[in-house]
């Protein structure tokens, strides 16, 4: 058997036996698992933000205070001799 | 602004609901092949069928042209592959009550990849995109599954001890 034929054959063995009916409840089900979804993926986009917002924030503040780009004052002296 | 919002979740409801009734019939049959249950008793294909309406009513706003159908039957085949991997060891503890579906002698991927080619039509490419595999691999799944499910089903007692191998 060819091939082709043997695909056509599967193939005419899967469309064999459809469900008789959609389940009744199937599409108001979707719409609140989908909305469940949509309410989740925005409480993620929500902390997402404010977890970032919170980050530049807290670097902010630290930069402000320990000024990481200003030169140490100098903690060691050339003794001073000769006098 | 606000009735702006309103009118597109409207809009939305009212294309999902018509998209719902006229794909859900060839969905549930693609996921009832899948799990490889009677159409008659068919849970797990409707919970996964529901899942992947879900995610498609979820992503409605953001299809951009692209076909909802499409973008549901790839929720079905990743949820799907997803979810095999546990059932089948969910299976060694608690094994399943027979299936008798036609694909039922078949692995998990083995129907996947037979049900996307063969029932869906999807291409050979696209197959292995969306399951991570190569062509080859996806071709020699297909094969291997075709002979598998056209090989007559082993009788109660099979007499003949060497089973042959099939090569893939």
């Amino acid at each position: 058997m060819s091939r082709g034929s043997r695909e056509a054959l599967v193939r005419r063995m899967l469309e064999e036996d459809s469900p008789a009916a959609v389940p009744p409840g199937l599409h108001t089900e979707a719409v609140r698992l989908g909305a469940r979804v949509l309410r989740r993926r925005t409480v993620a986009r929500w902390v997402m933000w404010v977890l970032l917002l919170a980050a530049a924030v807290a670097f902010t503040v630290w930069a402000a205070t320990v000024q990481p780009w200003v030169e140490p004052p100098s903690e060691t002296t050339p003794p001073l001799t000769g006098w | 602004m606000r009735h702006g919002q309103v009118s597109q979740e409207a809009r939305r409801g009212r294309e999902f609901e018509a998209f719902v009734a006229g794909a859900g019939g060839r969905l549930l049959h693609a996921a009832t092949l899948l799990t490889a249950e009677t159409p008659g008793d068919n849970p797990r294909a409707r919970r996964l069928l529901i899942h992947a309406l879900a995610q498609t009513y979820a992503d409605w706003n953001r299809l951009r042209g692209e076909d909802p159908y499409d973008r549901a039957r790839r929720h079905l085949a990743t949820r799907f592959a997803h979810h095999a991997w546990r059932h089948q060891l969910g299976g060694l503890l608690h094994p399943r009550t027979d299936p008798s579906g036609p694909l039922a002698r078949l692995s998990p991927q083995e129907r996947l990849v037979l049900v996307l080619r063969l029932y869906e039509g999807v291409a050979e490419e696209q197959t292995a995109a969306l399951l991570g595999l190569s062509t080859e691999r996806v071709r020699a799944i297909c094969l291997r599954a075709i002979t598998a499910v056209l090989r007559p089903p082993p009788g109660p007692a099979p007499a003949v001890g060497g089973v042959k191998a099939v090569s893939s």
